[in-house]
């Protein structure tokens, strides 16, 4: 986010710029409206959300965060241990097989590198919606329906492909020649690899890591899938809370359920973005 | 993909100018090594139930086969047949298609546009668009499907209520999602909102990578602003340019929990149904394990097919690099 071009900005006549800044603020208000709705709604009693006119402001006369304590119950906690457990779990294994992959491909000269990457590429594009019905039969034929382990490897396997991908262009970006260097010196290679090369490699690992975890995080097509309706994960429960028939949608317990599931995803995200949209640039330019 | 599984590495010494280093003189089993707990992986989450989905989808398999009353029973192309034949797979693919269409050239364009006007901002309004923008991409897909449904609702909706407000006596109480046409409208600004984040960040980044010493030597040399944006920029972004449009494009033709939960909050399920919400349909609701299978085959090769291109080229470049 650092990096401007001074010399294109100057050039720029004032009421052109003017223009492009109010159209700027304009677009950020429509892509920030929904999420400011989603906690503006949750701090809003029932009666007051159903007033024909919108409660702008989420403090005042007749807010509160009543809906918070109608939303965290029991069933609340149970989905977040089941969501927290099954995405550590295939981010933490997810991290260190890329990491090998990655290693292998961008420091090793092995035969058939170019159609490894390739396979990655074209993995992606496999619709997971395309495989769900065979994996729901090959994971329930295994006694692995309805497990935290089955679901665990739908998600490595759906978080690898990106994964490789990015730490590759990660890995590629750091000089092998610092290495060598340290091995000259009398390092073992091990040794040259641990303690120069890998810290370099930590916020690409970070990176990963987190969107590894948000894709996890927000999954629910394999879960709705390959889980028992009993044993749902956070998105699980929270669509679930809007599909409630014969009864009237308590919004403000619903914003409630959402800002709780969003926002920490939301901060956790601002603090890696920049670090992740470059990590995906070095990923399509570089070998 | 078989053809890149056999596709085999250009020989080193060509390509390389450099001496030779240590690490490439000796062949040695550990790189291999490295490889497996990820493609052992791969293959069995996305290898095998591919292979098991291709069999399926030449056999009947149904509810019997599932609790076993009955064998699996090679029936050859006809599921297919049944699929190919049958007028509500077209109209379902050619509903996808459209949409998909639509929805990626939408946001790519407003993506680019964004990215383009990141870079000429003052600061302050582009660290508030570029905050929003965040906010959108991070924000949980259920969470935000969830306040675009209540932003939309027939009753305690905003959007209804500004419409009335503005004038349009009819929209009051109006119900988006009953009538399919509004229903796409509704699924389009929702995807559109939620993939133009990743499209302009991604080409913001690009963006930064435009060398400007060469921008300032065209402008020295008189290159209209049109000429440097036509001769300079677009070539560097265009890996990336063209890996975002290729993602966007898989990504709106598989859409599946968007289309899911709208049609759950009162769409009419027939009409509005898209490939990966008729696959849902048919194999985990009706249980028609081999029809679904020929249904996802037919979506994987759309998928293949409008990707062709890029891969293809993408072959001929790993091969040459």
């Amino acid at each position: 986010m650092t990096v401007t071009t001074p010399l294109a900005r100057n050039r720029r006549p004032r009421a052109g710029r003017t223009a492009l800044n109010v159209l700027a603020l304009l677009l950020a208000a429509v892509w920030a409206f929904p999420v400011y709705w989603m906690v503006n709604g949750s701090f809003q009693s029932l009666s007051r959300l159903r007033s024909p006119e919108p409660a702008w402001l989420p403090f005042g006369e007749g807010t509160s965060a009543d809906a918070y304590g109608r939303v965290v119950d029991a069933s609340f906690w149970d989905s977040m241990q089941l969501s927290l457990v099954v995405t550590l779990l295939a981010v933490g294994c997810g991290l260190v097989f890329a990491f090998l992959a990655a290693l292998a491909i961008s420091r090793f000269r092995i035969r058939g590198k170019g159609a490894f990457v390739v396979v990655i590429l074209v993995v992606q594009m496999i619709p997971a919606e395309a495989l769900f019905i065979s994996q729901y039969k090959m994971l329930s034929g295994w006694g692995l329906f309805n497990t935290i382990a089955g679901l665990t490897v739908l998600y490595l396997a759906m978080i690898l492909p990106f994964t490789i991908w990015m730490l590759r262009g990660f890995v590629a970006g750091v000089p092998a020649d610092l290495e060598e260097a340290a091995m000259v010196d009398g390092c073992s290679r091990f040794r040259a690899f641990f303690t120069i090369t890998f810290p370099l490699l930590a916020p690409g690992l970070v990176a990963c890591g987190v969107y590894g975890f948000l894709q996890c995080w927000n999954e629910i097509t394999l879960a709705t899938v390959v889980m028992d309706p009993s044993n749902r994960t956070v998105p699980l429960w929270l669509q679930g809370m809007t599909t409630v028939s014969n009864k009237a949608i308590d919004w403000p317990a619903v914003m409630a359920g959402a800002t709780l599931v969003a926002v920490p995803v939301i901060a956790l995200f601002m603090l890696v973005q920049n670090r992740m949209a470059s990590g995906m640039v070095s990923g399509a330019v570089k070998g | 993909m078989a053809q890149a599984m056999t596709t085999p590495d250009a020989p080193p010494a060509r390509t390389d100018p450099q001496p030779p280093r240590l690490r490439t003189r000796r062949r040695r089993p550990a790189p291999y090594l490295l490889l497996v707990p990820a493609l052992g992986t791969l293959a069995l989450g996305l290898g095998y139930p591919l292979v098991r989905q291709v069999v399926m989808s030449f056999q009947e398999f149904g509810l019997a086969q599932q609790f076993g009353t009955a064998d699996p029973e090679w029936i050859g192309l006809d599921n297919y047949a049944d699929v190919l034949t049958d007028a509500t797979t077209w109209a379902v693919v050619a509903r996808s298609l459209a949409f998909c269409l639509a929805a990626a050239t939408l946001t790519m364009l407003l993506g680019t546009v964004v990215a383009l006007l990141m870079r000429q901002l003052s600061t302050a309004p582009r660290i508030v668009l570029q905050v929003s923008m965040l906010a959108a991409w991070a924000s949980p897909l259920v969470a935000s499907l969830t306040v675009w449904n209540w932003l939309f609702d027939s009753r305690y909706g905003i959007v209804n209520w500004f419409l009335v407000t503005l004038g349009f006596e009819g929209m009051d109480g109006y119900s988006w999602l009953a009538n399919p046409w509004t229903f796409f409208l509704v699924a389009g600004v929702i995807v559109v909102w939620m993939s133009v984040p990743f499209v302009a960040f991604s080409l913001y980044a690009a963006l930064t990578q435009v060398p400007e010493e060469t921008i300032e030597a065209a402008q020295l040399d008189g290159a209209t602003r049109t000429q440097r944006f036509r001769f300079i920029v677009v070539p560097t972004i265009r890996p990336v340019l063209s890996i975002v449009m290729l993602l966007q494009i898989v990504w709106d033709l598989r859409l599946f929990a968007q289309i899911k939960y709208l049609q759950n909050a009162g769409g009419t399920v027939s009409e509005t149904n898209l490939l990966g919400t008729y696959l849902y349909q048919l194999g985990v609701a009706q249980s028609e394990y081999g029809v679904a299978s020929a249904v996802a085959m037919l979506m994987l090769l759309l998928t293949l097919g409008l990707t062709f291109g890029y891969v293809r080229s993408l072959l001929r470049e790993e091969r040459t690099a």
